[in-house]
C-alpha cells in the first residue's frame, strides 16, 4: 500500500487486522447505474462521533473493525477515538475505552480488545485515512472489489495533515446496545403486494434471528417462510440499502451497504434509513423484530 | 417522445427509493436520461433496470414522495436518443460453451457466431459486478439457459449468453453463463470517465476477428 502521499504526514501502520479491519467512508455515491454499490461505513452515526471527536470533516475515511482485534501503531504523535461496539482498548500497558480522545504517543501500540456487544467499531485518527480513493470514496466494497483490500497484518496507511481544531469535548457517553432482540422499524415495500397478507403478518409479528453468513453485503436472517402471492418471476429491478429481500425458500436478506445495485427476489419491506446504525451493529444469534414505522 | 404524467407507477422502497415502473427498457432510458437533465434535488443515484428505474434519494434531503412529485412536471423524449451510442467488441468466438448452445439451439457453431454478431444488442441495465452490462435485443433463436454448474472463475473478456441476455464478464469472477468466446477489449478502468465501456441505453454491436 502506498507509504507517501502529500497530504500525509504521519503512517499508521497494521500489526494484526483481527477478524476484518476495513477503510470506510461515506461512500461512493452516483455510480449505481454502472454497477457500483454505495458502500461506505455501516453504522455511519458512529463513523461521524469518530471524526468529530478527534476534529476531522465526519466523512474523513476511518477504519471499521468487526468484532474488534485490530492492533497498530503510528509513527507520529497523535490523537485517535474509536466508536460504535464498546471495547477495551490498550496504549502500550494503559487501558483505556472507546468514546473518549486517546493520545498516541509515537510508535505507541493501540491494541481493541472485543466488544461484548454491538459488532462493528470505528477508529478515526486526526487527520482522516488518506488511503487512494476510488470513484471518489475511500471505502472498500467487498461485493464489487473497488477500494483498499481488507487490511492486513503489515499495510501501511498514509494519515491526514490534521486541519481545525480539536473540540473542547473529548469523552462522549456511548449509545447502548443491546444484546436482547433489536426492534427495526420498516416501511412496506416496495413489492408487499407480491406477498400473501399472512407474509406480511409474519414479518411483522415473528422474530428472526441473524446468521452467521451475515456480512457487509447483507444481513441473514433466519424466520418464518413468507409466502408469495405472486408467483411470477420478478425481472431484476434496483433495491436500496435496507431492503429486505425474500427469496422463495431461502432466508430473508437485509441488504447492507455493499449490496448488489439490483436484485431478482421481491422486496417485502425497506429497513428505515434511522435504523441501518443499528442494523450494522447485529451479531450472529442474535434476534430481529419489525416494526411499521 | 413519451408522456408520462398519468401513467406514472411508482413503488416506494422506504425512505431512500423510489421504483418507477416504466414497462419496457428503452423508456427506462429515456425516463433516466429526463431525470439526470432534471438534476433533481436530493436524487444520488440511479438504477435502471430491465423495466423499472429506481431513483435512490438521500434522506437528509428529501423524500420518495417529494421526489414523486417533482417526476410528474418532467419532460421525456428527445434527451434519450442523442445520448445514446453504439460500440463495438470484437470478439474471438472460441467459447468452451459454443458447441453446446449450437447443439441446444439446433444450429451450428458458425450459425450461433453468425446470429450473436448479427443483430444489434443494447444495453439494458448494469449489475452484478462494475462494469457488468445486461445486454438485450438479440436474435431470439440464442435463448439458452444457465449452466447447471456455475464457473468458479470466469476470465475476463468471457462473452457470454443466459437467458435473453448476452453480456462480456468485465473481470475474471464466478458465473453461470454460457460462454461463446472472449474479447481483449477492457469493460472496466475505473481512471478512466466514465469507468465503464458499456452505459445504459448503448447500443453493443459484436463483429467476430479470426481464431
Amino acid at each position: 500500500m502506498t507509504t507517501t502521499h502529500p497530504e500525509s504526514t504521519a503512517e499508521l501502520t497494521v500489526v494484526d487486522s483481527g477478524l476484518l479491519a476495513l477503510v470506510q467512508d461515506a461512500g461512493r455515491r452516483g455510480w449505481a447505474h454502472l454497477g457500483v454499490g454505495g458502500s461506505g461505513a455501516f453504522d455511519r452515526p458512529a463513523m461521524a462521533l469518530a471524526n468529530r471527536l478527534v476534529g476531522n470533516d465526519e466523512c474523513a475515511a476511518v477504519i471499521e473493525v468487526t468484532n474488534g482485534g485490530l492492533v497498530f501503531t503510528c509513527d507520529a504523535p497523535t490523537r485517535v477515538a474509536i466508536t460504535g461496539a464498546a471495547l477495551p482498548v490498550k496504549v502500550g500497558n494503559r487501558s483505556r475505552w472507546t468514546h473518549e480522545v486517546i493520545a498516541i504517543p509515537a510508535g505507541g501500540t493501540v491494541r481493541l480488545g472485543v466488544p461484548e456487544r454491538g459488532l462493528r467499531s470505528y477508529v478515526a485518527v486526526r487527520g482522516g485515512i488518506r488511503a487512494e480513493p476510488v470513484l471518489g470514496s475511500r471505502s472498500t466494497d467487498l461485493l464489487s472489489r473497488l477500494g483498499p483490500p481488507p487490511l492486513r497484518a503489515g499495510d501501511v496507511l498514509p494519515i491526514g495533515r490534521p486541519r481545525g481544531p480539536v473540540p473542547a469535548s473529548d469523552v462522549v457517553v456511548p449509545p447502548p446496545v443491546l444484546d436482547e432482540d433489536e426492534f427495526l422499524p420498516v416501511s412496506l415495500g416496495p413489492r408487499a403486494d407480491w406477498f400473501e397478507p399472512e407474509a406480511v403478518e409474519a414479518l411483522l409479528r415473528s422474530r428472526f434471528e441473524v446468521t452467521a453468513d451475515s456480512d457487509r453485503i447483507g444481513v441473514r436472517l433466519a424466520g418464518p417462510a413468507l409466502p408469495r402471492r405472486i408467483h411470477d418471476e420478478l425481472t431484476s429491478e434496483g433495491v436500496v440499502e435496507g431492503a429486505l429481500q425474500a427469496p422463495p425458500d431461502g432466508r430473508l436478506t437485509l441488504f447492507g451497504p455493499d449490496h448488489p445495485v439490483t436484485g431478482g427476489y421481491p422486496v417485502i419491506a425497506v429497513v428505515r434509513d434511522r435504523a441501518m446504525p443499528l442494523v450494522g451493529q447485529l451479531r450472529p444469534g442474535q434476534g430481529v423484530r419489525f416494526t411499521r414505522g | 417522445m413519451i408522456q408520462l404524467a398519468e401513467e406514472l407507477i411508482t413503488r416506494r422502497c422506504g425512505d431512500t427509493g423510489l421504483l418507477v415502473e416504466l414497462g419496457d427498457n428503452r423508456r427506462v432510458h429515456a425516463f433516466a436520461a429526463a431525470v439526470r437533465a432534471a438534476d433533481l434535488d436530493g436524487v444520488v443515484d440511479l438504477v435502471p433496470a430491465l423495466d423499472t428505474l429506481l431513483l435512490v434519494v438521500d434522506p437528509a434531503l428529501t423524500d420518495p414522495p417529494a421526489v414523486e412529485g417533482l417526476l410528474r412536471d418532467l419532460e421525456v423524449g428527445a434527451v434519450a436518443r442523442a445520448e445514446n451510442r453504439r460500440v463495438e467488441i470484437p470478439v474471438r468466438y472460441d467459447g468452451e460453451d459454443l458447441s453446446w448452445v449450437a447443439e441446444h439451439c439446433g444450429l451450428d457453431e458458425r450459425q450461433v457466431v453468425r446470429r450473436h454478431t448479427a443483430t444489434p444488442w443494447q444495453v439494458g441495465f448494469c449489475g452484478f459486478a462494475p462494469g457488468y452490462a445486461y445486454l438485450v435485443g438479440g436474435d431470439p433463436a440464442l435463448r439458452v439457459p444457465r449452466r447447471k454448474e456455475s464457473r468458479v472463475a470466469v476470465p475476463a473478456g468471457s462473452v457470454a449468453i443466459a437467458g435473453q441476455f448476452s453480456a462480456v464478464y468485465p473481470r475474471r469472477s464466478p458465473g453461470g453463463w454460457q460462454l461463446l468466446g472472449h474479447t481483449e477489449v477492457s469493460l472496466w478502468d475505473t481512471e478512466a470517465d466514465p469507468p465503464a465501456l458499456l452505459l445504459p441505453g448503448d447500443e453493443v454491436v459484436f463483429c467476430e476477428v479470426a481464431s
